[in-house]
């Protein structure tokens, strides 16, 4: 009985399901998320005060914290609506622009959250989030130089170890990175009581960074510090995978992320990590699954997953010239190590020496420090 | 049936582990941005479509878990259906000509998207008039998530029908969509056109099929006698040799292509493709060593069979509609034939013409054949091991030092 419901399953995963009528009146249809604690009691300030800016935006702050906890977007679509009576307004309140420009960030629209930010510190220079965010917009963009200067407005605003974090992002794709690592080493052991989510933020980031160098321990140390605080944050999940990926332990990665396969970005990771096994017959409904991700995310015309649908491309498809020009589009709108990465290796894949110009010259021009990536632009150049 | 019964035949414990060991493979639904998705039908002035919405956003939206358990049935589903059916229907609305359509919303069905279980309502209505345009106004939980999005689509739904698509919801909840009027034979034939186009496309950048092609070609022109090659002295006989190499291609080619295509035989395409590189190599020795015993043609049809698989996954790719089959079907092929008949009007005139050189017989007909079966040995080891040589080349220099 059970066997053959998980039979039934197996089409869904395939992309191959038609409309049904269920046989029986106690077939489970769906699992629904339950109702999260607290969320009632926002919801219920805002019934009871639907003009009043402040309700609405502590419950859309909620929102976008769940969203990120469980990278699920659909939350930020209900912080926005949430938001609605004031979104478009040029005299909404900076808190709710503030929300605008992390929904926008997170919609990829990286150009307009920036405008949106600068406007917040315009008029209220003193705004700490506002120019962390900015800072990281920018250094998402490339302009490391304009996030420094950002991280500059925020070293008297606010504790050492926000303002070492700030030019961590910010130098991180440029010569300066040994140096911003051990600045943000140091801002740590100082405060040693800083809140959990900085301390994981600031932890991911340096085994990050010390696997950018070749120093393979002190990054395997730090990622599991950052772990026994945070096992299921996501972003760190992923760098973790990528390090594992990288290092040739890809058979670590499928019970690192047995959990998280709805988070696309892991389920990709997941599927590297089942092609680098070469466990082809657990690899093809990963693959199917995957592709039918892009597929809608394409229906609804969305960008967000463009770095993920390219590393597919390349890694898992193979096919080099698609993912060439995913990860060209891609690059124009953001230049993390990840996206530069990608880039080199999906213009080595497909051997187009023209697409590789542009982004090995920015690579010595930010120099850009990572053991990888300096491989690979050799091979390059 | 068969499954289940094999299922009794299991170890007790092997029979209670089965679907776990099958969930645990299976990744969960997607998190992904609320859409629903809105697909129309016209005929006429009547409208026939189905509107499939997220029931994770009908539970946020209208309340559907009744005992609040977290598990959706089917008779909690049900109950509510009136609720739905008002909900959704009084956010959407269609209107022709500025005159608006009756829409009503049949019995729900439930249907599965990458993000988890969705339910289907069956629309049906009927405009004023035969359209040439419909304008939809859409607010579905535009008040709860403000990135929700109607994904519509206008169309029979047919390949090589134009459907039309929009995206509804934020900024533009309001669209006005052209309809695609075309008399149905109009549309049959460019849907025909379509299909030979492919199969053209298809040999044109199917290099396996071009080079198992050109394998065959490149001895027509000359006869093997006593161990060496003779040039053949008219172009009558090796332009017959040709036609009957390239009709016993076909004929094999388009038996199991509808075999394929009909549904009667699926061979896994893993199979099929290395068959194929196989059979490319197999045909570019021949050249150069003759194993193949029996007359080029014999050797055509019996490859054909293989390469009439390889097209069939094409075509498969394509989307093909049942109910269109037979038209779909010839015209693919026939798009096969004009591909082919093409590099035949290239290559055998090329052929014919250097036959009687020394280099044809000593270097091009050996160098290139024994070329085209490199290639398809390592088409054959891509395909038999589901490996990329590109990508084994690049990672061994890539990553050597690591």
């Amino acid at each position: 009985m059970l066997a053959t419901a998980a039979l039934a399953l197996l089409p869904l995963v395939q992309g191959a399901a038609a409309p049904r009528t269920p046989a029986s009146g106690n077939e489970i249809i769906a699992e629904l998320p339950r109702q999260v604690d607290g969320l009632r009691t926002l919801r219920a300030a805002v019934a009871a005060a639907p003009r009043d800016p402040a309700p609405a935006v502590a419950l859309a702050r909620r929102y976008v914290a769940l969203g990120r906890g469980s990278a699920d977007p659909r939350y930020y679509g209900q912080a926005q609506a949430v938001l609605a009576p004031w979104w478009g307004r040029p005299d909404a309140p900076n808190e709710v622009r503030l929300l605008r420009a992390t929904l926008l960030q997170n919609g990829h629209h990286f150009t307009e959250a920036q405008a949106e930010l600068r406007r917040i510190v315009a008029s209220e220079p003193r705004a700490v989030q506002a120019w962390l965010t900015l800072a990281t917009v920018q250094a998402v963009q490339g302009d490391s130089a304009g996030a420094v200067a950002s991280c500059a407005r925020l070293s008297s605003l606010t504790g050492q170890l926000e303002t070492f974090a700030c030019l961590a992002v910010a130098g991180a794709n440029t010569g300066r990175m040994r140096g911003a690592e051990r600045l943000l080493a140091l801002g740590l052991e100082r405060e040693g009581d800083a809140a959990p989510d900085t301390r994981t933020w600031a932890l991911t980031m340096l085994a990050e960074f010390a696997a950018r160098r070749g120093d393979v321990p002190l990054a395997q140390q730090r990622f599991a510090a950052a772990l026994r605080a945070a096992p299921t944050d996501s972003y760190l999940l992923g760098a973790y995978a990528d390090f594992l990926l990288d290092r040739g332990r890809a058979a670590d990665v499928p019970a690192l992320l047995r959990d998280h396969h709805r988070n696309d970005a892991l389920l990709l990771r997941h599927a590297l990590a089942l092609r680098a096994l070469g466990r082809q017959e657990a690899l093809a409904p990963v693959r199917a699954e995957l592709q039918a991700r892009f597929d809608a995310a394409a229906l609804r015309g969305d960008a967000v997953h463009l770095r993920e649908q390219a590393r597919f491309t390349l890694h898992v498809l193979g096919d080099a010239r698609a993912a060439l020009a995913l990860a060209q589009r891609n690059w124009q709108v953001q230049k993390e190590l990840a996206d530069t990465r990608l880039l080199l290796e999906a213009g080595l894949a497909a051997r187009d020496r023209t697409a590789l110009q542009p982004v090995l010259r920015w690579i010595r021009e930010q120099g850009l420090q990572d053991v990888v990536v300096a491989r690979l632009a050799e091979t390059a150049s | 049936m068969t499954t289940f019964a094999a299922c009794f035949r299991l170890p007790f414990l092997l029979q209670l582990l089965l679907p776990l060991l099958l969930l645990q493979a299976l990744p969960a639904f997607a998190h992904k941005p609320s859409d629903s998705y809105l697909v129309l039908r016209m005929d006429g002035n009547r409208i026939e479509g189905h509107w499939d919405i997220a029931l994770r956003d009908l539970d946020m939206a209208v309340g559907l878990d009744g005992d609040g358990d977290g598990r959706l049935t089917w008779d909690e589903l049900r109950a509510r259906h009136g609720t739905i059916e008002a909900y959704a229907l009084s956010r959407l609305s269609i209107a022709a000509g500025g005159v608006p359509c009756t829409l009503t919303a049949g019995a729900q069905q439930v249907d599965q998207h990458t993000d988890g279980a969705y339910t289907v309502l069956p629309l049906r209505g009927t405009c004023a008039a035969t359209p040439k345009e419909l304008t939809v106004a859409y607010r579905l939980f535009g008040d709860v998530d403000a990135q929700h999005r109607g994904l519509l689509r206008i169309g029979a739904g047919k390949k090589g029908e134009t459907a039309r698509t929009a995206i509804l919801g934020g900024e533009r909840p309001v669209q006005t969509v052209p309809l695609a009027r075309e008399h149905a034979a109009s549309q049959a034939l460019r849907q025909f056109l379509d299909y030979v186009r492919h199969g053209a496309w298809h040999i044109w950048i199917g290099y396996d099929h071009v080079l198992f092609l050109v394998s065959l070609l490149l001895p027509a022109v000359l006869v093997r006698r006593e161990g060496g090659w003779r040039h053949v002295p008219a172009f009558r006989v090796a332009a017959t040799d040709v036609l009957k190499t390239v009709t016993a291609f076909t004929l094999a080619h388009s038996l199991t292509l509808a075999l394929a295509a009909l549904g009667v035989v699926a061979p896994p395409a893993r199979w099929v493709e290395s068959a194929i590189a196989a059979s490319v190599v197999v045909a570019a020795l021949n050249n150069v060593w003759p194993v193949i015993p029996g007359p080029r043609w014999a050797a055509a049809l019996l490859f054909g069979l293989v390469h009439g698989f390889g097209f069939a996954g094409v075509l498969a790719d394509l989307g093909l509609p049942r109910g269109a089959l037979a038209a779909s079907l010839s015209g693919f092929n026939l798009g096969v034939e004009l591909g082919q008949l093409a590099i035949v009007a290239v290559v055998l005139p090329l052929a014919f013409a250097l036959r009687a050189t020394h280099v044809y017989r000593r270097v091009l007909l050996p160098g290139a054949s024994l070329a085209i079966a490199v290639m398809a040995v390592v088409w054959l080891g891509e395909r038999a091991f589901d490996v990329s040589a590109v990508d084994l080349l690049a990672s061994n220099v890539l990553f050597s030092g690591a």
